[in-house]
């Protein structure tokens, strides 16, 4: 089981807690939670990476075991904390203001 | 017993705000989508309760919400045969906020740029929905205009968006190029004589008119004269800021241009200027009252540099005789100390007698009148700054 952290306004769209766990088959990575994630939430289609191209976007980080793993590869494993379930994925809006 | 009913878009969610036909007393409800951008929310005319609203954030991309019963819940209408677990437990079904450009051999055109600032060509990039249209005909049946400029439709109620591609493939298309709010397609009007007849109107580059329900379309910008760009009556190239017609005359177009208030009385083949005696023409909302043709509503605001009113007095302008000749209505707007700015979608009117004009500010105030403008009165003095006012009659 993956554990996720949602940032507020994705929560309030997909009307969940700020953690969620979803299931995912193989390696564990950005990109495969994100698909799991999108597939349980299909409201967050879009919100997280653009729609067609998968590309993050722009003011989105990943936080991962208390590392910023926000330019890995999205095909690169994610540490076994999170993949253990023993740590959450952070999905993370960058902090800006206005 | 007749309901109006106020639809606000803001920076920071959306309001709504109803009253009886009298206009006096108002509730208001919100936040709804507390923190989003609301950059338009508007009713369908065949079944007012069915609501589109515009969400975005500059983080979380671009959202559609829909309301079936007037505004009271809302949720994101996207389809997907998999979340039937999802659907039984009341959350939404999501992927609304598809916007994908068409570039297909078949229908699409094989156009993947525009002119960009520095002059280069830009690949076309959807950033948010500025503008839903609701069809006159059909609830589940609604135009969006987008940044980068372009016309999408739904036929299933914002469940799935498809480019209308023919716009954006017009011949002018690699010429267009963004304002400084970026390259947005802001404004949707229909003839409501003629259901094959659309007009669109893009920052920067101008005003177009379909007459084959969207799939083929004509720059309509003769008679416009902008000193921003190097020829100055270019086929495209203006930044129209914002265009309104009259649902018995549809053949009669008003304009608010960046500069200049213009006016179109054969569809919009040849425009006039018609700025009259306004203290400013720059400005960027234009409505046009509702039992009376001629009479139009500008806001002037004093320069494209400033963004805020002559001599710090909000006004409102009027002419009675579709333009050229302008009355200043003041009465219960702040005349000292006002420097905020009226949006281009900001501004809407009621289908009651007297008509009611609305208009909301950059500062979170909308004013309400319920007298065809003669006096304002503010509904509310503090909300987020108004991007966008809708009203319904019901």
């Amino acid at each position: 089981m993956i554990r996720v952290i949602l940032p507020y306004h994705l929560q309030t769209l997909a009307k969940c807690e700020r953690e969620v766990t979803i299931q995912v088959e193989g390696a564990v990575t950005q990109q495969t939670v994100l698909d799991a994630l999108e597939a349980r939430y299909p409201m967050l289609r879009g919100t997280v990476r653009e729609h067609v191209t998968k590309k993050r976007r722009p003011r989105v980080r990943y936080f991962a075991d208390g590392e910023d793993v926000t330019h890995e590869s999205p095909d690169a494993e994610l540490p076994e904390a999170i993949a253990s379930g023993r740590q959450p994925f952070m999905i993370v809006g960058a902090v800006a203001g206005g | 017993m007749t309901t109006i009913r106020i639809l606000a878009g803001t920076r920071k969610g959306a309001f709504i705000l109803t009253s009886d036909g009298r206009r006096k007393r108002w509730s208001i409800d919100g936040p709804y989508f507390g923190g989003w951008e609301i950059y338009h929310m508007k009713g369908s005319a065949v079944d007012p309760d069915r609501i589109y609203a515009s969400q975005s954030s500059s983080w979380f991309g671009q959202i559609i919400q829909r309301s079936d019963d007037g505004g009271a819940s809302w949720s994101q209408p996207g389809s997907n045969a998999d979340v039937a677990e999802l659907m039984a437990a009341g959350l939404s079904q999501g992927e609304s906020n598809m916007f994908v450009y068409d570039t297909s051999r078949e229908t699409g055109k094989p156009l993947t740029t525009h002119q960009w600032y520095d002059g280069t060509q830009h690949p076309w990039e959807f950033a948010r929905v500025w503008h839903l249209e609701p069809s006159l005909d059909d609830p589940d049946t609604c135009y969006a205009g987008v940044e980068d400029a372009a016309l999408f439709r739904t036929t299933n109620g914002g469940a799935t968006w498809h480019e209308l591609p023919g716009l954006r493939g017009h011949a002018s298309g690699p010429n267009w190029m963004p304002g400084a709010g970026g390259m947005c397609l802001h404004t949707i009007v229909f003839d409501p004589t003629n259901r094959k007849r659309i007009f669109c109107a893009i920052s920067a580059a101008g005003t177009f008119r379909s007459d084959d329900g969207g799939e083929t379309w004509k720059a309509i910008n003769q008679g416009l004269y902008s000193e921003q760009i190097p020829d100055p009556t270019a086929e495209v190239g203006h930044c129209v800021h914002r265009i309104a017609i009259h649902p018995t005359n549809p053949n009669t177009l008003y304009m608010q241009k960046h500069w200049d208030v213009m006016r179109s009385d054969d569809g919009g083949d040849s425009w006039r200027e018609v700025s009259g005696n306004l203290p400013s023409d720059f400005g960027f909302p234009i409505a046009v009252h509702a039992h009376e043709p001629e009479t139009i509503y500008v806001v002037p605001i004093l320069s494209d540099s400033q963004h805020y009113p002559p001599d710090g007095r909000l006004r409102v302008y009027r002419s009675r005789s579709g333009g050229e000749e302008w009355e200043a209505l003041e009465n219960g707007l702040p005349q000292q100390h006002c420097y905020v700015n009226v949006l281009r979608d900001a501004m809407a009117v009621d289908m009651a007698e007297p008509c009611g004009i609305y208009f909301g500010t950059t500062g979170g105030q909308i004013y309400a009148s319920n007298d065809s403008g003669d006096n304002w009165e503010p509904i509310v003095r503090d909300l987020p700054a108004v991007l966008s006012v809708e009203v319904q009659t019901i």
